[in-house]
């Protein structure tokens, strides 16, 4: 009981004391899952809108692979990856193995179609009558799909947030591909792993508290930003002005 | 539309991905050394020390992969590790006799030790056998944990049940981890059973477990550790550091480091006896 009462001490120490190594973890583990989950809301955002808005060959089973892979095993993930670019895969040339780039590549893998899959779901929330409506006053099917992904503006932001929040929290993949290397590839989650191993933990734990502190605030960020703007819509659409 | 579509999200990901590529992408050199090891060496924080003071000397990047002696063989088999510190002396001779590793060197040693309960049901306490100690386990059917990994230690106490005539795998009271030697110990303490560990490992936790060391200082239980430098020559397709392992066995046998080595203590106790033989050697015969 006194380790779990230590570790929040400690949790509040680390981030007090700047200790160079542990703020160095810290900011690799944004890094990397932030520009995981930038690329990966590149890539499913646009996809889930296709997936809902556009009608072409393979949707259905474009849709039924995204959805399987939401669910996608990150330790396989990783050494599928690490297979492939290892020195003796036949991306090894190109000296991926044990860097932050194969650890964003795993986490693009992972983060993908969970955003692809909530974006579809929450384009699909929005009442259909809406496009057409558009349509009617003649907008194009980009532009009505546009309307209705301001629509779904929470379901959005929510798909990013789960995004984030499947590649910060995520351990196996990493580990694999990056090797836990100090200095180079250590981040909070593989950290920990290793702290556990040692046996440090309070030190494991209180990184634990940071992490899901760090998750927190990234979370009340995302959710407000999409809020306020929210608010400034209705507000516009009310007033017939910007706020 | 439909088409414009697809060209943009082929757009996206070949972007990201190149974006990948050229990010990561090396000078034709490799610019760091791959250096395969055992899970004892980085969980002693032995490496953690070692390593910058080496990368510093030698002004090369080194990338530790933590991983059991068995899969560090095999990463050197491949060509996936330009230089191998192990612990399993007759796979490592086989591993050098096959033509994979240019030369084994040894670096240091410390000593495995057998730990068990306080009240050590098997009753195994002050024996000087360790195989004796394992006869014993098996006949009281006592709980042990093995690590069940292919590594050294593995390796090692497969051997000694080997020697004691048991073969434990599969009986109710031995367990496989598969994990590396913390994890081990931390089962063994919850279990309240009996382990083979390395000592640095377990000198080097924080916590101290409730689990004592029984038997030590048998002959059959030292460990030594050595380097082993991958022959570039099996794997003419792949960009092996063979310089930067050169310097490592240079750094690990040199007095430098073998005098950092011996000096590195955790909660007070020496965890690694450095032990090379005469001068450094680093690339053994592969150097003209």
């Amino acid at each position: 009981m006194s380790t779990i009462l230590n570790a929040f001490k400690e949790a509040f120490l680390l981030i007090v004391r700047f200790n160079p190594d542990f703020y160095r973890v810290l900011l690799l583990s944004l890094i990397v899952s932030g520009t995981a989950t930038v690329i990966g809301a590149l890539i499913g955002i646009p996809l889930g809108v296709a997936l809902s808005e556009s009608s072409f060959r393979g949707r259905r089973v474009l849709l039924t692979l995204v959805h399987a892979f939401m669910g996608l095993p990150p330790v396989v993930v990783g050494l599928f990856t690490l297979l492939v670019i290892m020195r003796s895969g036949p991306l090894g040339s190109l000296e991926l193995y044990y860097t932050p780039t194969a650890m964003v590549i795993v986490q693009v893998i992972l983060a993908t179609p969970i955003i692809a899959g909530f974006t579809h779901a929450s384009m699909e929330g929005v009442d259909p009558r809406l496009g057409l409506q558009a349509m009617s006053l003649g907008a194009t099917r980009w532009q009505a799909a546009w309307v209705k992904m301001r629509e779904a503006r929470a379901g959005l932001v929510a798909a990013v947030i789960a995004g984030l929040g499947r590649v910060m929290a995520e351990v196996g993949a990493v580990l694999i591909v990056g090797g836990n290397l100090k200095g180079q590839t250590r981040v909070l989650t593989t950290d920990i792993v290793m702290q556990t191993r040692m046996a440090n933990y309070e030190l494991a734990l209180a990184e634990g508290i940071v992490l899901i502190l760090l998750v927190v605030i990234i979370n009340i960020f995302l959710t407000r930003l999409q809020a306020e703007k929210g608010m400034r819509e209705i507000e516009k659409r009310v007033t017939g002005y910007p706020a | 539309m439909k088409a414009k579509t697809i060209f943009v999200f082929l757009l996206v990901i070949a972007l990201s991905f190149s974006v990948a590529a050229v990010a990561g992408c090396g000078t034709g050199q490799p610019t760091s050394l791959i250096l395969a090891t055992t899970t004892s060496t980085a969980d002693t924080g032995l490496l953690d020390y070692l390593l910058p003071e080496f990368e510093k000397a030698y002004k090369v990047k080194v990338k530790p992969i933590a991983v059991g002696s068995g899969e560090a063989l095999k990463m050197g088999e491949r060509g996936d590790a330009d230089v191998l510190l192990v612990h399993a002396k007759s796979d490592e001779e086989a591993f050098v006799k096959s033509g994979f590793g240019l030369e084994r060197v040894e670096v240091m040693y410390n000593d495995f030790v057998i730990l068990g309960p306080q009240a050590d049901p098997a009753g195994i306490k002050g024996d000087k056998s360790a195989v004796d100690a394992f006869k014993k386990i098996a006949d009281a059917g006592a709980t042990f944990v093995s690590r069940g990994d292919d590594s050294g230690t593995n390796k090692k106490e497969l051997n000694l049940w080997a020697a004691a005539g048991v073969n434990p795998v599969g009986q109710p009271w031995y367990l496989e981890t598969g994990q590396g030697m913390g994890e081990t110990i931390t089962v063994t303490d919850q279990k309240q059973g009996y382990t083979l560990s390395d000592r640095a490992t377990y000198l080097a936790r924080k916590d101290t477990p409730q689990i004592v060391i029984l038997i030590e200082g048998d002959r059959q239980l030292l460990n030594p550790y050595s380097v082993i430098v991958v022959n570039p020559e099996k794997h003419p397709g792949l960009k092996l550091n063979t310089k930067g392992a050169g310097d490592f066995v240079e750094f690990m046998t040199c007095k430098k480091g073998q005098e950092m080595i011996g000096a590195y203590k955790k909660n007070g106790v020496v965890l690694f006896h450095p032990d090379a033989k005469g001068e450094t050697r680093g690339m053994g015969d592969y150097r003209e």
